[in-house]
């Protein structure tokens, strides 16, 4: 079982029209490398989980309006200039979720939960056509999971298992998406050998990680 | 009235930190909270949450030690305090809708006399989604408003929101540059009001009912204000 790859062995896992989770929060924690590679792929007609389109110049805000994307699922495209542009032509659909509502529609996937109960969004359009589920007397809104096709993710240490360190504001989305998707590649600013983590502070257990690539450098 | 729009957010960011209790755990959101640390008693130790992922947010990062990895929920690159501590996603917002969350602060399009709030969309707009607002209004122990009392002239406190909600029945207290609202069960109530401004200024620019206190106060200084 050999996780770490090179871009050639992983290059058939990305398919048009498919479902990719990205992790990042405006681009920091962000794996850029296969971003770069989906560029380079020339794929469309994706569906990108994220939690937002981050800027033109970061993460998966470098993806817009570039004819990649059909659709985006997250909570917030306003920092990046190209969204708005796409969005207003009719070059990208959007979905937006309240972001404590995205990340746990992911987590409920990744947990195997038939979807999550949330008062957020209670009483504003958010609740609009969707099931209502009233608890002790207070009303939630159910939201089913959310899944995809692959996740890529980026670690700030990762291990030859796959085991995942994420460095400060890093961590984000990442460790949930990495339980999201059918499988999951993590990029690694830096690669080590196993048992140079300490296995106290693993915030994703290699077990979800399917492929492991080695990044740069941030 | 206040005209420079400087000197309204001064005023307003000033009254907000008063809001804020040492060992309180609060959210900014963008543009006048921003504001409100620089106004906070030195004495009173307020623990910033950013919805990215950290508790005990610091100052921006000074360019020359400016860290990749750390950054705010607007992007921009923060420090952290010796206390604080970095986290994923669903523990963020499970700071936010667990009732961990002591106050949030934030801007409005529209407040309407029952505490429903409109800051995310305008219909004919562009929409650049709602992001955590919806969750820290639901999720936030109090939801504290700091806005300009109008948007050029026309009253932002209303009977009734005309915009898309981001939270309905939310909001505890509304400050601006002409005074501070709170929001309870049997309406608005004007409990104070700026030194600038006068019950005659804010009964022309504000739409909604409200009852004003019998313990009126000065916003500036909270001493009295003998009718």
């Amino acid at each position: 079982m050999k996780k770490v790859v090179d871009l050639e062995t992983i290059k058939p896992l990305f398919k048009d029209g498919m479902t990719i989770m990205v992790g990042g929060f405006l681009g920091c924690g962000a794996p850029e490398r296969l971003i770069d590679l989906i560029m380079e792929l020339k794929l469309k007609d994706l569906t990108i989980i994220v939690n937002d389109t981050a800027f033109p110049d970061r993460g998966v805000g470098r993806l817009v309006g570039k004819g990649i994307i059909k659709k985006v699922i997250c909570s917030h495209v306003g920092t990046n200039p190209e969204s708005k542009r796409c969005l207003n032509a009719g070059l990208m659909e959007v979905e937006f979720y309240p972001q404590g509502t995205l990340i746990e529609k992911i987590r409920a996937q990744g947990f195997g939960l038939g979807g999550i109960l949330t008062p957020t969004g209670i009483g504003t359009p958010v609740e609009e056509g969707k099931q209502k589920i009233s608890v002790d007397g207070q009303e939630f809104i159910l939201e089913p999971p959310l899944r995809a096709d692959l996740a890529i993710i980026k670690g700030t240490k990762v291990d030859e298992f796959g085991n995942v360190f994420y460095s400060k504001s890093t961590r984000n989305y990442n460790p949930t998406v990495a339980m999201a998707a059918d499988i999951t590649i993590c990029e690694a600013q830096e690669l080590v050998k196993v048992g140079e983590i300490d296995k106290d502070i693993v915030h994703t257990p290699g077990i979800f990680v399917n492929y492991i690539i080695e990044g740069v450098v941030a | 009235m206040i005209n420079d729009r400087k000197e309204a957010n001064i005023v307003i960011a000033k009254r907000v930190a008063k809001e804020l209790k040492d060992g309180q755990v609060v959210n900014l959101g963008f543009g006048v909270p921003m504001m409100v640390p620089q106004f906070i008693s030195k004495d009173v130790n307020v623990i910033f949450h950013s919805e990215n992922g950290l508790v005990g947010m610091g100052a921006d990062a000074p360019s020359e030690a400016i860290d990749k990895d750390l950054t705010n929920a607007g992007g921009v690159y923060v420090t952290i305090e010796d206390y604080g501590s970095y986290f994923d996603s669903p523990t963020s917002f499970g700071i936010v809708r667990g009732g961990h969350l002591d106050s949030t602060i934030l801007g409005a399009f529209e407040v309407d006399q029952e505490g429903n709030l409109a800051n995310w969309a305008v219909p004919g707009k562009f929409i650049p989604g709602m992001g955590g607002a919806m969750d820290l209004v639901t999720g936030a122990k109090q939801v504290i408003v700091a806005m300009f009392h109008t948007a050029k002239g026309s009253p932002k406190i209303l009977k009734k929101c005309s915009l898309p909600l981001t939270g309905a029945k939310v909001v505890d207290k509304i400050i601006t540059e002409f005074g501070l609202f709170e929001v309870t069960p049997q309406g608005l109530i004007l409990k104070e009001i700026q030194k600038d401004s006068s019950l005659d200024e804010i009964r022309k620019y504000t739409e909604a009912d409200y009852q004003v206190s019998p313990q009126l106060k000065r916003m500036d200084d909270g001493s009295p204000i003998t009718a």
